[in-house]
């Protein structure tokens, strides 16, 4: 049995370097190219985008793929995340934004945890469609209340309507995409532990989970406070990647297309998450060409892709692919094994 | 113990002999529970001995698996008091009493059955696992120590029914009988003194049938635990139970060995009706 558990984890090093070695490469030459001015602005500033939607689609997946939750109202995180972060970095002085880039974005994501915790404790006492609704109503909420909060509190703070302008511009491509391999390696290591199994078994079933000594609300509301954590990190890292924000942008429609993402990607699927993230921010931008068209191609395309993802054929294929690829790595490693034998 | 006040004399009368000098490990008195205005249990009153395995019978809608939740804190009982190893399960919830020593499996089962069969295991082996969420997130050592414990506990745990080789497997795709075996595992893990299981072999065969009933009884040696069972195969009931209680209607018609229930007219009246006259 030691054996096979060394087999067993030998690997798990092994593909941590070789994912850190080959997104180390990806890194360096994409930023090279941005650098060099092979890659476009307009194209860094879609690759920066596509990361941003990618922790958002990862954060919205831990609250609907491992807790089985189905929140409509993450946009009102993410908006959380954006003003903690934006507000104290036009307080601090211009030449130190980048600095304190860091501390913000973890500022933002705290602030928009404690918002999910604040909320999650009497939401996520009800079920099924309640839940969804109360979480509409939430974000809404939020949304409200950040364009409105200036004619209460008697002075500029979110600025309203009129939109809170001159945030300093300091998301990176670089920042941005360790910020997304951060995200994956946090949610990779909570889900296959201890905390991550309560969590999966709360999902599956919670009268079993419980009878196993699990406090099922503990875990609803962690699992929660860490997707509105890191959809505050995304909001931050939005905030200063636009340098403007206005409350209209997070609004309900926001909300549900993220969603969309995580339901395309495959809900509970990381890889999937990262990919659809990816597609669906560079399909609308592909698809400029077709103008006034633009929406209505995009939809389509969606609805064809969804009914294609999910198809039966489709399913087929993609196992038989995996198998395929698994075989491949396989028996290489069978040829590397034999040759260090001789 | 001294509390033979408390206790009506017919529930200590199926403890077995040798668990008769200990404390009971489950004791209930009086407990009711209604629902609106229909009254689903009443009266009911029972002492389970440590080792001992008792079965728990009725006609269908007697009320035995409203018992389990109620042992269970699933249902809070309207009147009654539940006792676990001596101490009050009053105003707890389900994971507590948990943590406390009562395990169970259920009726229609309830695996998680997206997860693997070991990782299934090493849920119930949740309360044993000491990890903190910091040391889990950022893979301190703590966390590998605590995952090879759990490793090696939920593959001997699982070696009682010889399930190791199934171990990766998905839980939901097992065969029905490896799900309700997978479901007893489970149990055990989470350290009880007392395990319930709910119907344990509804659906299989004669043969997997007393292959469960020798597992129950090698469970019981081996971990010197309580075992309640309730089960409509009237062969397993009688032939492992040591002490057998009859639910109808809410309420305990009959308690005793296996001999004196099934000569209880009061039994045979519940399940087959009165003779006419």
């Amino acid at each position: 049995m030691s054996i096979k558990q060394k087999i067993n984890r030998l690997p798990v090093f092994v593909r941590a370097l070789i994912i850190s070695v080959v997104f180390a490469v990806f890194l360096v030459v994409v930023q090279i190219l941005i650098s060099g001015g092979t890659i476009s602005g307009y194209i860094s500033k879609i690759i920066i985008l596509v990361g941003i939607n990618m922790i958002l689609t990862l954060s919205l997946n831990i609250a609907t793929g491992y807790l089985g939750q189905l929140p409509l109202g993450h946009a009102g995180f993410m908006a959380v995340g954006a003003y903690t972060s934006a507000i104290i970095l036009r307080a601090v002085p211009a030449d130190s934004a980048a600095a304190l880039f860091p501390v913000t974005l973890i500022a933002g994501g705290i602030m928009a945890a404690i918002f999910g915790l604040i909320i999650g404790i009497p939401a996520l006492r009800l079920k099924g469609d309640y839940l969804d609704i109360i979480t509409l109503v939430l974000g809404e909420i939020f949304r409200v209340i950040i364009t409105n909060i200036d004619s209460v509190l008697g002075f500029d703070f979110t600025y309203g309507a009129r939109s809170l302008k001159n945030i300093p511009k300091v998301t990176t491509f670089i920042g941005t995409f360790l910020c997304v391999a951060i995200t994956c390696l946090l949610i990779y290591t909570l889900i296959h532990s201890r905390q991550g199994r309560a969590i999966l078994a709360v999902r599956d079933n919670e009268i079993a989970a419980e009878s196993c000594g699990i406090n099922i609300t503990l875990y609803k509301t962690l699992g929660f406070t860490i997707s509105a954590f890191f959809a505050g990190i995304a909001g931050a890292l939005y905030a200063s990647y636009l340098g403007i924000l206005n409350p209209a942008s997070f609004g309900f429609m926001k909300s549900i297309e993220i969603l969309v993402m995580v339901v395309f990607g495959g809900m509970g699927s990381m890889i999937g998450s990262l990919i659809s993230a990816t597609v669906l921010t560079v399909l609308p931008e592909a698809l400029r060409e077709f103008e006034s068209f633009r929406m209505l191609v995009y939809s389509l395309l969606l609805i064809v892709i969804m009914i294609f993802n999910h198809s039966d054929k489709m399913k087929r294929f993609k196992t038989v692919a995996i198998d395929k690829i698994k075989a491949v790595f396989s028996k290489k490693a069978v040829k590397g094994a034999e040759n260090e034998q001789h | 113990m001294n509390n033979t006040k408390m206790v009506p004399v017919p529930s200590r009368s199926i403890i077995p002999e040798r668990d008769s000098d200990k404390a009971p490990i489950l004791e209930a008195f009086n407990l009711g529970i209604d629902f609106g205005g229909l009254t689903a249990v009443d009266n009911f009153t029972i002492a389970v001995g440590r080792t001992e395995i008792c079965g728990l019978i009725g006609p269908n809608g007697a009320g035995k698996t409203t018992v389990f939740n109620l042992l269970t804190n699933v249902y809070q009982p309207t009147r009654g008091l539940i006792m676990l190893d001596g101490k009050n399960t009053t105003g707890k919830s389900t994971y507590q009493v948990s943590r406390m020593g009562i395990a169970r499996t259920f009726q229609n089962i309830r695996l998680f059955s997206k997860m693997s069969v070991l990782d299934n295991v090493k849920v119930g082996l949740y309360n044993s696992t000491k990890c903190s969420f910091i040391s889990s997130v950022l893979r301190l050592p703590q966390y590998f120590k605590s995952e090879k414990q759990a490793n090696e506990k939920a593959l001997e745990l699982l070696s009682v029914f010889d399930m190791e080789s199934h171990a990766y497997d998905e839980a939901g795709s097992l065969p029905y009988g490896a799900q309700r075996r997978l479901e007893i595992v489970r149990a055990l893990a989470t350290n009880p003194g007392i395990m319930l299981l709910d119907e344990p072999a509804a659906g299989m065969n004669p043969s997997e049938t007393w292959e469960l009933m020798e597992n129950i009884r090698k469970i019981r040696d081996k971990f010197q635990i309580a075992i309640m069972l309730i089960e409509h195969d009237m062969n397993l009931v009688m032939g492992i139970c040591e002490g057998i209680a009859v639910l109808d209607h809410g309420k305990i018609i009959a308690k005793g060995d296996p001999e004196q229930i099934k000569s209880n007219p009061a039994v045979i009246e519940a399940y087959l009706g009165k003779k006419e006259a």
